[in-house]
């Protein structure tokens, strides 16, 4: 690895965002491969995720680190040429996550899309307060292996319940594996709604789908 | 809670005293706290239960009566709050009638209602920032106020001439609305006063005075919403740390009034940006704690009694956390192993929780009684401990359940 692509990787992992979001432009100004650029930044958000895993790591530094994500993304995203893969990591399955309806609170949602989709799983994020007849239709057309049910109130706990008897109902609870998280979720949670499993934290979720679909 | 000096004080209060001042009571005692469970408990819709004193404060009285706690809230504070929401025309909530079904809890809209580049304002002047940029922004009531000018600059005849700004058809306006507001605001209190009065004079348990708040979550939740906070540790470390030490003073004076003005010593504190999960115990000791001790320490210094509800699992902050005197406040955890938080706690605060709302809306009242059994005999062994649910009761826990937690307190003894 060339020098400056190792100050930029190690400026987003160390959160140092100007000193990152410089050296970006700078290698993009120069013309150097932006898919490469990319990449880099695909290796930080590795090392992000690694720091969060470890303990290291937790809300701000994600959230930091996606913003500058973000950043860089649109600097080199013009400069790409059409066609261009913008670096994708093989997707080992795919992931369908939301806040179940009633509840509108998505922080620990979008971490835990954020964990799985830096650790090479496929998400797709459906939002929150999702009504049960859309998280079929939505598992209906992406066909995922793992369906996240998220929910910081209490009330979630029936509407977990309620989503996850639509999915039997409609024939496609055998298909995938259910995983619930946030708030006061726990096993007396996960055995009342029928879920699969259920997660205190983002790399829970990340263990449970290495554990079901690899990766 | 009354004053030391009153001749005869209730079972129920020496038993909460004796509990906060880490002695062993004669019994443990039980904290009957909850927001919609009334509607549940009613059979009403929440909508119908936010928006009507009488019938909630004839359900509160109804719980109270039946499940003979020590410690009750009047249920004003956290319930019937439709009404004035609607005159403040409030932006921050969504409530049932207003973004939400009839019968979903209301629900906090985390925004920026505070940018960046206003952390030099609110620095530089709070009260002018607060009135004529927050205000405005988080209550319709209040719109027109951004017309206020800067007051300070005026003086002699052009103070008196500067009332003309009072005359702006949009301030006149706004008072009118504020006025509104405020009115709607005095019923509720005075239903919230008859509902107190009524039951400290059957001899319960006022459980707070006040609502207090730490300056990081006031900053994080209420000003910059969650991203901005969090973003803000890395980009502007230097003005959040002061702007933190700034809400101080503003934090413990609206506690301080408003829980003097009460009968009860009580200030309770639900803290949201506490737990383990959301930064590292170096940030927490940064940049939550020391703000928050100052909070804590300038209620006890009056006289008054810090109730925080540590949100979450809060673990790997115990030790910072224990940094208190003796006996002045009570720890209430949502989720936080209470043996484990005793063993760190003991001899400094008392514990207050943790019956999990799982149990208390999925289980059976046989598995309610013996989740409480074990936290009486257990926490409670040796004193300085009160039952409650890990966040009162959930607005969908059933009776039965309900009834199981208060009833333990009566079934065992520590």
């Amino acid at each position: 690895m060339k020098e400056n692509e190792q100050r930029l990787l190690d400026a987003i992992a160390d959160m140092r965002e100007d000193e990152a979001l410089e050296l970006a432009k700078s290698m993009l100004d120069a013309a150097d491969d932006p898919l490469r650029v990319l990449e880099l930044c695909r290796m930080a958000m590795e090392k992000v995720g690694k720091r969060f895993q470890d303990g290291e790591y937790f809300l701000p530094e994600l959230i930091l680190a996606g913003e500058m994500l973000e950043r860089i993304g649109e600097m080199a995203k013009p400069l790409i040429q059409a066609g261009g893969g913008a670096g994708a990591a093989k997707k080992h399955g795919r992931v369908l996550i939301g806040t179940v309806h009633g509840d509108l609170h998505d922080i620990g949602k979008n971490i835990v899309t954020f964990m799985l989709d830096i650790n090479g799983y496929e998400v797709k994020d459906i939002g929150i307060d999702v009504p049960v007849e859309r998280f079929v239709e939505e598992i209906r057309a992406f066909q995922p292996s793992v369906v996240g049910l998220s929910g910081f109130l209490t009330l979630a706990f029936d509407s977990m319940k309620e989503t996850i008897d639509a999915i039997a109902r409609a024939g496609m609870r055998d298909k995938m594996k259910i995983m619930i998280g946030g708030g006061q979720v726990d096993e007396t949670v996960r055995a009342y709604t029928g879920a699969d499993a259920y997660g205190n934290n983002a790399m829970a979720a990340v263990t449970l789908c290495r554990g079901w679909i690899g990766g | 809670m009354g004053a030391d000096d009153k001749p005869l004080i209730g079972h129920r209060l020496q038993r909460v005293l004796d509990a906060v001042a880490l002695k062993r009571p004669d019994r443990v005692p039980v904290a009957f706290h909850t927001m919609l469970w009334y509607a549940k408990y009613g059979g009403i819709s929440y909508r119908q239960l936010m928006y009507d004193y009488e019938r909630a404060a004839a359900l509160g009285r109804q719980a109270i009566l039946e499940f003979d706690p020590d410690i009750f809230s009047p249920p004003h504070q956290f319930t019937t709050l439709g009404r004035v929401l609607e005159a403040a025309r409030f932006k921050q909530l969504q409530w049932p009638g207003h973004g939400v079904g009839d019968n979903q809890p209301y629900q906090y809209l985390d925004r920026e209602y505070m940018k960046p580049e206003e952390y030099d304002e609110y620095l530089f002047d709070p009260t002018g920032f607060w009135l004529s940029k927050y205000m405005p922004r988080v209550l319709g009531a209040a719109e027109g106020l951004e017309a206020l000018p800067a007051l300070p600059g005026y003086f002699y005849m052009r103070l008196v001439m500067g009332m003309r700004a009072f005359a702006h058809p949009k301030v006149v306006q706004a008072f009118a609305g504020m006025r509104a507001a405020g009115e709607e605001a005095n019923r509720l209190v005075a239903a919230m006063n008859e509902f107190t009065r009524e039951f400290e004079g059957r001899g319960y348990v006022l459980g707070q005075g006040a609502v207090g708040i730490a300056p990081f979550d006031l900053v994080g939740d209420y000003m910059r919403g969650a991203r901005g906070i969090l973003t803000d540790l890395y980009r502007r470390p230097d003005k959040l740390l002061a702007t933190l030490e700034k809400t101080i003073p503003f934090i413990l004076k609206a506690a301080i009034s408003t829980c003097k003005a009460s009968s009860s010593r009580f200030v309770f504190i639900p803290t949201h940006w506490a737990p383990d999960n959301f930064m590292s115990l170096d940030k927490f000791r940064t940049f939550w704690w020391p703000t928050f001790r100052k909070v804590l320490m300038g209620l006890i210094e009056a006289d008054l009694v810090p109730v925080p509800l540590w949100e979450a699992d809060c673990t790997s902050r115990l030790e910072t956390i224990a940094d208190v005197p003796p006996g002045k406040a009570v720890y209430w955890f949502e989720r936080t192993d209470l043996a484990r938080a005793k063993s760190v706690l003991g001899g400094i605060t008392c514990l207050r929780g943790n019956v999990s709302p799982s149990l208390l809306n999925t289980g059976t009242p046989e598995q309610v009684d013996a989740s409480c059994r074990n936290l009486i005999e257990t926490i409670g062994r040796d004193g300085g401990f009160i039952l409650d649910g890990a966040f009162g009761i959930p607005d969908e826990a059933p009776v039965e359940n309900v009834r199981a937690m208060f009833k333990a307190v009566r079934k065992y003894n520590a």
